[in-house]
């Protein structure tokens, strides 16, 4: 679902300006074109997060670049990992049945 | 929940100031965009959340403290987190940073590759397998028929009945279940037939019995009657001295089955003239069936 401008305002609770340094910090990268941007439901949720940390945690502008940066880079990780986990989960249950084959044969 | 001042750690004398300080501590420590993997700290955050939004507004403060309001009154639904869209974005969206891993050797094509298969994995995903009911009349089950099935999403479903069907049976029509992922083929449709009872037919395997009416004469004298079957009417030879209870069997006039069809297997019931009737009346008075006419003497103790 595409979110208007004005709609992305009153959603996260933000006024032209702010929303204007924002942008120019590049911590939110809607869509569309810069005349009309096409806002997600994932950029209101990453607005609050700024909002939370400009206003509930007193971080400064400096560093909310850098938190957001490395918040991204946490959820490339974890995309990573969450990627190599049903491969890991097949091996570690492959080599779980071939420990119990060994044990099943006994002594010859 | 438990009471705010708790929560947040702070005196019930404490200054605007002091909270504010407190819920900026607790806030670093467990907001749950710095900690994603944690369901903890979002229970907790949530915790703290809400006695922030008690005691951090001066009206509700001394709203709570004099007991107006408790502490479950700010309670509100679950935020969605930006952390759970981020978990849900698709590879290429404008925030992806792979900074954190690009350096591990030949990390990039591996984790292209394990991507690339989990893409196409998912893309060709089978479609699920859609269950359906469908009730048909007795005699479609029998002659076989053309059915439109109307689904719940709008749709429809036409379904071809084969002659014979049994109710019960269940007819799997591939590739018109639920549809797959881009390159997955779809599902299946699996209908259950169920089949409503007739008016005088009944079906025994691939029999079918029907209790033909017949009147008195026509029992104990013999004639040809009109029988129905489920392809039409047949002329029936019921042979002289028939009865109640008797059961004769047209070939072949049952249900299809591999091979051939089952049988029609009429069984007579003797009606008597209904109402009053004088000269049948006037004939049994003067009738002597004779010693050996009596139908109970199978129950003489």
């Amino acid at each position: 679902m595409i979110i208007r401008k004005l709609d992305f305002l009153y959603r996260a609770q933000l006024d032209q300006q702010t929303l204007e340094v924002w942008l120019q910090e590049a911590w939110l990268i809607p869509g569309g074109t810069a005349a009309e941007p096409a806002f997600s439901e994932a950029d209101v949720a990453r607005a609050n997060l700024i909002r939370d940390l400009k206003h509930g945690m007193g971080v400064n502008d400096e560093g909310i670049g850098i938190i957001l940066n490395l918040v991204d880079q946490m959820h490339g990780l974890r995309k990573v990992v969450a990627g190599m986990l049903p491969a890991l989960r097949e091996r570690s249950m492959s080599s779980g049945l071939a420990s119990s084959t060994d044990a099943d044969q006994g002594p010859e | 929940m438990r009471d705010p001042y708790e929560i947040l750690g702070v005196a019930r004398s404490a200054s605007s100031d002091d909270i504010r300080k407190a819920y900026r501590n607790l806030a670093k420590k467990l907001h749950p965009d710095l900690n994603p993997g944690s369901r903890k700290s979002e229970e907790l955050f949530k915790e703290v959340s809400l006695a922030n939004d008690i005691l951090s507004d001066a009206a509700k403060r001394k709203k709570f403290d004099s007991g107006e309001i408790d502490a479950m009154g700010a309670e509100r639904p679950r935020q969605r987190y930006y952390k759970d869209y981020a978990a849900e974005a698709a590879a290429g969206h404008a925030y992806e940073n792979a900074s954190g891993y690009a350096d591990f050797a030949g990390a990039e094509d591996m984790f292209a590759e394990l991507f690339r298969q989990q893409a196409q994995a998912s893309a060709q995903a089978r479609g699920a397998d859609m269950q359906y009911r469908l009730t048909i009349e007795f005699l479609e089950a029998i002659t076989g028929a053309s059915k439109r099935l109307t689904l719940p999403d709008g749709g429809t479903l036409d379904v071809t009945i084969p002659a014979g069907i049994q109710e019960g049976q269940v007819m799997r029509l591939r590739g018109k279940g639920g549809a797959g992922a881009s390159q997955g083929e779809a599902g299946d449709a699996l209908v259950a037939i169920s089949i409503n009872p007739h008016r005088f037919f009944t079906r025994v395997g691939d029999d079918i019995h029907l209790e033909l009416p017949v009147t008195l004469a026509e029992a104990f004298r013999g004639a040809r009657v009109k029988v129905p079957t489920p392809t039409g009417s047949v002329m029936l030879a019921v042979p002289k001295g028939s009865n109640t209870g008797t059961v004769l069997r047209l070939k072949a006039k049952g249900a299809p089955r591999r091979g051939g069809h089952g049988d029609e297997l009429v069984k007579l019931k003797v009606m008597l003239p209904s109402g009053p009737n004088p000269e049948l009346d006037a004939f049994l008075s003067n009738w002597q069936p004779g010693t050996g006419y009596d139908p109970r003497k199978d129950m003489q103790p």
